[in-house]
């Protein structure tokens, strides 16, 4: 059988969250009427204030939550059919916020291998996969380390290699950098580009830091429980005003050419990166400068 | 005279043994008051060890914390005082609420300071206040609110104490763009009402660059440059190299001055590099009318 494209589809979900005041009971509405189709291989980011319902949605693509209206469908199965659930869970696995809530073990290789030990797989698979989880990360050599002599970047990065222990063909990662230094959100950023590029693992990445969204092939903006909008990054953060509107930010680069457009200057839509703000305004200024 | 100052302060954790590690190898540095000074450097670079002497939390292993020019370790002073005037708000310090309720909260600093009554009725609706916190959320849980609607009750709770130095440890780490705005036109704003001296550390090089006036870069348990937030923001290839990251806008005015263009050093906001720009643009015209 040919597998679909489509790793993930959403089909116009809703989600309310039920009021935990005992006085007033009440649903909470989250989402609203979203749908979304993530295919294999892609590289999609998720950006939205707080509140904006990204959280609520990344936890509907491995069954932490289920939708209250509309169906998710994770490899072709209905994330609703509680047959299914670990499929579902090995085929999506989820990376947190904070490292220190994600690992379990004393040792760094009995962390990763928490997961295939769970899903039953032979020893010497187990340490293959472990091996390879940890090379994949780049924490191969830290191995026996005891994760607490480990900085942010390196915890998070062994999180991450207990999921690829479970070979899931999907990862979502709900704000893995928010609790780490520059350093430390590098090191991620490139793993995780690195898992998408080189072992072909589709990746969602819940984010509010524009930068990280800028690396991504895709870029999907929430707000008030939906999705308002989705496209490539340039196409993204050329709604610069929007942007704005909803709470976020918009790289330092993009909001330099957006004012400066604004003040006449001919510039395209778009920039996201430091090399092509430099290259476009040394252009200009090169133009400018010879006139006199 | 400084307001705060060290003197050879070194700090080593657990000396005497295998896992002995010198997190602040002797800082000399002195803040005046009225500055808001931005800390940077890596994880482990030796900012929290750091701050945590300033208001006797951590005791120097050698070397001397001035607060007000007075030895805060010296044999008659009070170091339960001492943090009375100096402020120190952690990361993360919604996880440290503990009353009943927002009000109750704020109290609990300036009520172990002493303080009962109508002051201490104003100063926490002056603090409340400062972090744009309502009459009604007063009698609300603290555990019933937003994250970033804690951390301004916990911010608030210090503020109350009134202190003459006020540190922040990160007080933006994961929250929102509009969230992190907030947090910090309030700090900035009670830093200008004040004029008190404000520490705040944090790894966003675009914050520091629009909020404080100057910078401290730690690196290797070493003060590595104490200068205004322009000079500092001048070495963003140095800065990179320790790990940290310039904003976005000055490495793109290095790259411009590696080429050989015109433009002036220390340019790291979007504001200040629109209005270079049009300059030098506006100047090449200029030269083409003539």
């Amino acid at each position: 059988m040919e597998k679909d494209s489509k790793i993930i589809s959403i089909q116009n979900v809703s989600f309310s969250y039920e009021s935990t005041d005992p006085d007033n009971q009440q649903l909470i509405p989250v989402l609203h009427g979203v749908s979304l189709d993530i295919h294999r291989g892609e590289f999609v980011a998720v950006l939205g204030h707080n509140g904006s319902g990204k959280s609520t949605l990344a936890k509907h693509l491995n069954c932490i939550l289920l939708p209250t209206e509309g169906t998710v469908f994770v490899d072709g199965i209905d994330t609703k059919d509680g047959e299914f659930i670990y499929d579902i869970r090995q085929t999506v696995g989820m990376v947190f916020q904070n490292p220190d809530n994600q690992i379990v073990a004393t040792i760094v290789e009995e962390d990763v291998a928490f997961a295939p030990e769970n899903l039953g797989i032979e020893p010497a698979e187990i340490r293959q996969r472990v091996d390879d989880a940890l090379n994949s990360v780049g924490m191969y050599k830290y191995r026996e380390s005891a994760p607490h002599q480990l900085s942010g970047g390196q915890k998070q990065r062994v999180a991450i290699a207990g999921i690829i222990a479970m070979r899931p063909a999907c990862i979502v990662l709900d704000e893995p950098t928010a609790m780490l230094d520059p350093k430390g959100r590098r090191e991620v950023m490139s793993t995780i580009r690195r898992l998408n590029r080189e072992n072909g693992i589709t990746v969602v990445l819940i984010t509010h830091y524009m930068d990280e969204a800028a690396q991504c092939d895709r870029v999907v903006v929430t707000d008030s429980g939906k999705i308002i909008l989705d496209g490539t990054p340039k196409e993204v953060f050329s709604n610069v005003e929007l942007l704005k509107d909803v709470g976020l930010d918009v790289p330092q680069v993009t909001e330099l050419t957006y004012e400066l457009k604004k003040a006449g200057i001919e510039l395209p839509d778009g920039i996201i990166s430091v090399e092509e703000c430099a290259d476009k305004l040394e252009e200009l200024l090169r133009a400018a400068l010879s006139e006199k | 005279m400084a307001i705060l100052k060290t003197e050879n302060l070194t700090y080593t954790y657990s000396p005497g043994t295998p896992y002995e590690h010198t997190a602040v190898d002797n800082v000399n540095i002195e803040f005046e008051k009225g500055e808001l000074v931005g800390i940077i450097g890596h994880t482990g670079s030796g900012k929290s060890t750091l701050i945590q002497q300033f208001n006797g939390l951590l005791r120097p292993t050698s070397g001397t914390v001035f607060v007000d020019g007075q030895d805060i370790w010296a044999k008659n002073a009070k170091i339960r005082e001492l943090r009375f005037k100096v402020g120190l708000v952690f990361q993360y310090p919604e996880y440290q609420l503990f009353e009943e309720t927002v009000y109750k909260d704020i109290a609990f600093g300036p009520k172990n300071m002493g303080i009962t009554g109508d002051e201490l009725d104003a100063r926490i609706r002056e603090a409340a206040a400062f972090v744009g916190l309502r009459e009604e959320h007063f009698e609300k849980s603290p555990f019933e609110l937003s994250g970033g609607q804690k951390r301004r009750v916990a911010i608030a709770g210090v503020l109350a104490m009134r202190p003459e130095i006020l540190i922040l440890d990160e007080p933006t780490a994961g929250l929102d763009p509009k969230g992190r705005e907030r947090i910090l036109g309030q700090i900035k704003d009670y830093h200008k009402q004040t004029g008190g001296l404000v520490l705040l550390v944090s790894h966003s090089m675009e914050d520091i660059a629009r909020y404080a006036t100057k910078a401290l870069v730690m690196n290797d348990s070493k003060i590595y440059m104490y200068d205004t937030v322009d000079n500092v923001f001048a070495h963003a290839q140095e800065l990179r190299s320790m790990g940290l990251s310039a904003p976005q806008i000055s490495s793109v005015f290095s790259l411009l001055e590696q080429r050989g263009l015109p433009v002036s050093s220390g340019i790291y906001t979007v504001e200040k590099a629109k209005e270079e720009i049009l300059k030098l643009l506006a100047k090449g015209g200029e030269g083409n009318a003539q």
